[in-house]
């Protein structure tokens, strides 16, 4: 048995199984669901980013805004790691499908750790944006700059959290290639919140405020 | 099968992340796997879709009492002038749970019942696709209906009820108008319960798109099943727009944040668009399963196909588009300006036209048909002829000028209560008549369902039919009293009589529900056969009540009303003619050879843990802290549980796949546990559990 779950066992042959088991749309039943629960995700990051545009000019004179706390170019770097990130999951994902194991684990720990780069330099900001006197409960702006931005930090720590179940599922020996696309549904899930950052980051820092 | 076939054995449940083979029948060390389909227990720990779906049917049922004894204290308090029998305060509380409670913990859980005991069956599946967090949406809404409703009886009678209304407008939910912990309650409760429907309306999407039967393609699957999928949808898009509404709203009241402080610049509108938004697609999650209904009972009692299939079908689906670009309607008085309100009057006209469509096609379905006027019909009929005063008195809404003198008086509640009562909830009642032989095994008695619905539907016109003269004359919704100089009396007295009739026919539809079950039983339960009502829809070929494979063998779809051509066949004069009896198309339920998903503990877990959370979240933050321990730590018992329970002999194996019953290549192998159990275990492991099963024999 322990034989047939060599490197030829690839993701191709995943496919061909997961059609053997005849889901209508040749989709299986979890990937599936994660694109729709993506397709949700959609709307709820549509509602907050539509109460981040909605409220953010809605701040006093005097009021601490946007032009007086970001640094883009702090920002931007900790946008690139997360970018970067999406890239190093290209890679766990193909090199799970090639039954690269070690590879694998290789890339997920990486993943992981850009994510988690990306969220520390997250709560770097906050705590930089809170010493420079926004707080959550300051004004419009910041209340719905903190929601917008945290609910995102959120999303990615949940993502790094299922990378590092995977890597340790890869460690313990039950992540082989014929899981391989629970790395990939995982991974969609990763280009997702990437994706809304991209969205995020134009909206809420590059657009003139 | 070859050995390699079965050596890669796909994720179960991907979303829960499924582990390896090393922890297999005792997860995390704790537990056992619960065995068996036998006593109350295995009720709280089955991922049966049928079982899942009484539940929520007989939950609804518990929660429209408690709904409509809060209706029926509105209508005392509102019987005479002056009212005395409750007060202002605990009136706001009353009407807001009210309305909170039949939207939320009625229909909708109604609805859900219909699509979890149905869309497997009328798809041709063995269950949903992913069974566990079938059971998960159950306890999960549950929990967030048992959250919302303690919110009347803790800290003193509705003296915690939300009170701001169903939509609970801020800043007036706000801590400075609501002090109370009712709208704490309101949006926690509400979370979960949405949570609830999310993670079921993926599942149901998931089941209708992969999990067809052969030959079910998208044009063979009943129009209820599109109603119910295109509900899903629905769900799917408008919960996260209420999620973030009531995440922001919460953030203001329990952390201070700003959104809809008005001192700091905040703009109420802000939650009437989200809350809209939210609330347009829900009318609609809300009347379209009773939609898919009405057009399963008609065609049967009509013993006419369904007239217009596909223009049903596209007429459903244009309301789901079109029901996302209406909202502002219910805005028209709050300024959002002469453009607005002008678009969204033109689509609120529009959306008519589907709505037109589908009673005219009923209407047709009817037209030469040779009617049989059975209790399921009755209500049929009820449905449409009731949903068409509510939907012509929704079209006057659509007229500006008009709809400015009629926002938020008796006219609008007229309104809704035709198109939810007497569309919604007739509906679903008639698919409790219709459907109630399929899951339990015998008729509700006719006599008492006829009495039973004439009761509820005179009482249901002498209550709401009378609000529309009260909201043309003025009286204002959401009042505790009214004086007796302005001329409401006499129609609000009549109204409260109205209530207290429809009581006493939802009283005769549980004491038909006791009686028929106790005549059943002293009769030695006949059977009543798999097909009572010589319907068309798949779920009618296999035994009543369904088996726990549902069908003895995948069926082979080759049309649209597949059973009914079945069954019958045309003859060289076009005339209808029995082709075959139905003992002999049905499935008998005899098969017991079938793969089916095992039980779990997780699920109800995991809902006490989300009850934890609410609590802990409106009280005290150490307790939910609490509780989202408990919660991941129950997500990855749940996670490095196999979705199948290898120990498990018989029916419960290890593949959770729809398609393999009745299958010979996949389950005539030599069989037996050690058969079943090695697909995702290692030989060492599959020789440890004979070991335990040995041990336990």
């Amino acid at each position: 048995m322990a034989d047939t779950m060599t490197s030829e066992t690839t993701a191709a042959e995943a496919a061909t199984h997961a059609e053997g088991h005849h889901t209508s749309t040749g989709i299986s039943n979890e990937k599936l669901a994660m694109w729709v629960f993506l397709g949700s995700e959609c709307l709820l990051f549509g509602g907050l980013i539509s109460t981040y545009m909605f409220n953010k000019g809605r701040i006093g004179p005097d009021d601490v805004g946007p032009d007086d706390v970001f640094d883009i170019p702090f920002t931007s770097v900790s946008s690139f790691v997360l970018l970067m990130s999406s890239l190093t999951m290209v890679f766990a994902v193909s090199s799970i499908a090639r039954g690269d194991l070690r590879g694998n684990r290789i890339w997920l720990a990486t993943t992981a750790a850009l994510g988690a780069t990306f969220v520390a330099g997250q709560v770097y900001e906050f705590t930089a944006f809170y010493s420079e006197g926004l707080g959550f409960t300051t004004n419009l702006f910041g209340s719905a700059f903190y929601a917008l931005t945290g609910f995102h930090g959120a999303h990615v720590t949940i993502g790094i959290i299922m990378l590092m179940s995977l890597y340790v599922m890869s460690v313990r020996g039950n992540l082989g290639p014929e899981r391989a696309e629970t790395v990939e549904i995982i991974g969609l899930y990763w280009h997702f919140v990437d994706i809304v950052w991209i969205v995020i980051f134009t909206i809420v820092y590059l657009f003139p405020q | 099968m070859t050995i390699t076939d079965r050596t890669i054995t796909a994720p179960e449940e991907t979303l829960a992340l499924p582990a390896g083979p090393t922890i297999a029948h005792r997860p995390l060390g704790v537990f056992t796997r619960p065995q068996g389909s036998e006593g109350w227990t295995s009720w709280l720990f089955t991922v049966d879709h049928k079982r899942i779906g009484i539940m929520y049917g007989a939950a609804a049922l518990f929660f429209f009492l408690v709904g409509g004894a809060e209706a029926l204290f509105i209508r005392l308090q509102l019987a005479t002038p002056n009212g005395s029998v409750i007060g202002a305060g605990t009136y706001n509380g009353v009407f807001t749970m009210h309305g909170v409670t039949m939207v939320f913990l009625v229909i909708m859980p109604m609805a859900a019942a219909f699509a979890n005991y149905l869309l497997p069956l009328q798809v041709g599946a063995r269950d949903v696709a992913f069974p566990r967090l079938n059971a998960f949406s159950f306890w999960c809404f549950l929990a967030g209906g048992l959250l919302l409703t303690s919110s009347v009886l803790i800290g003193g009678w509705f003296q915690n009820a939300p009170d701001g209304g169903w939509f609970a407008y801020a800043p007036n939910t706000g801590l400075l108008f609501s002090p109370s912990k009712g709208i704490d309650f309101y949006a926690v409760g509400l979370q979960i319960l949405g949570v609830a429907s999310l993670v079921s309306a993926i599942n149901l999407i998931v089941t209708v798109l992969n999990m067809r039967t052969k030959g079910m393609s998208f044009f063979r699957m009943p129009v209820l099943t599109w109603m119910l999928l295109i509900t899903q949808f629905l769900l799917l898009f408008a919960l996260p727009v209420i999620t973030v509404a009531l995440f922001l709203l919460m953030f203001d009241r329990l952390w201070d944040a700003n959104f809809f402080n008005v001192e700091a610049g905040a703009d109420p509108l802000l939650w009437q668009h989200l809350f809209w938004i939210f609330g347009h697609p829900e009318v609609y999650i809300l009347i379209l399963p009773a939609f898919g209904i009405v057009s399963e009972i008609i065609p049967t009692f009509a013993r006419k196909p369904l007239f217009g299939y596909h223009f049903m079908v596209a007429s459903g689906i244009a309301i789901g588009f079109m029901g996302w670009g209406v909202w502002a309607h219910h805005m028209f008085t709050s300024g959002v300006g002469p453009l607005s309100v002008a678009a969204f009057s033109v689509s609120t006209m529009f959306i008519a036209v589907p709505t037109g469509v589908k009673i005219l096609n009923w209407l047709a379905t009817m037209y030469r048909g040779r009617l049989r006027f059975t209790t399921p019909m009755l209500y049929a009929v009820g449905v449409v002829s009731m949903f068409t005063i509510g939907g012509l008195s929704g079209v006057t809404h659509s007229i500006a000028p008009s709809d400015t003198q009629q926002t938020d008086t008796y006219y609008i509640v007229a309104h809704f209560h035709y198109v939810i009562f007497g569309g919604a909830l007739l509906g679903l009642f008639g698919g409790f008549y219709f459907w109630w032989p399929k899951a339990f095994g015998y008729k509700l008695s006719e006599a008492w369902g006829k009495a039973s619905f004439w009761v509820m539907l005179i009482g249901f016109n002498f209550t709401f039919g009378p609000m529309h003269i009260l909201g043309l004359q003025g009286m204002s919704r959401r009042i505790a009293t009214y004086r007796g100089d302005e001329g409401f009396a006499f129609w609000n007295m009549v109204a409260t009589i109205g209530a207290f009739v429809i009581a006493v026919g939802v009283a005769m539809f549980f004491w038909n529900v006791y009686v028929s079950t106790r005549n059943w039983r002293r009769a030695g339960r006949p059977d009543v056969g798999p097909d009572p009502w010589d319907a068309r829809g798949l779920e009618w070929m296999t035994a009543s009540p369904v088996p726990e494979h549902n069908f003895d063998e995948d069926i082979q779809v080759d049309r649209l009303d597949h059973f009914w051509h079945r069954k019958y066949g045309v003859d060289e004069n076009h005339r209808v003619v029995r082709a075959a009896p139905t003992s002999e198309v049905a499935h008998d339920g005899s098969n017991t050879n079938v793969h089916l998903p095992s039980p779990s503990y997780w699920p109800i877990v995991l809902g006490g843990g989300i009850l934890l959370v609410g609590y802990g979240i409106i009280y005290n933050l150490w307790l939910a802290a609490a509780g989202l321990v408990f919660l991941v730590a129950s997500i990855y018992g749940w996670i490095l549980e196999p979705a199948d329970d290898p120990d498990a002999a018989g029916h419960h194996d290890d593949h959770d796949d729809g398609d393999d019953h009745g299958d010979p290549d996949s389950n005539g192998g030599p069989s037996g546990n050690g058969e079943s159990a090695s697909a995702e275990e290692p030989e060492s492991e599959s020789a440890e559990t004979e070991e335990e099963a040995a041990t336990i024999g």
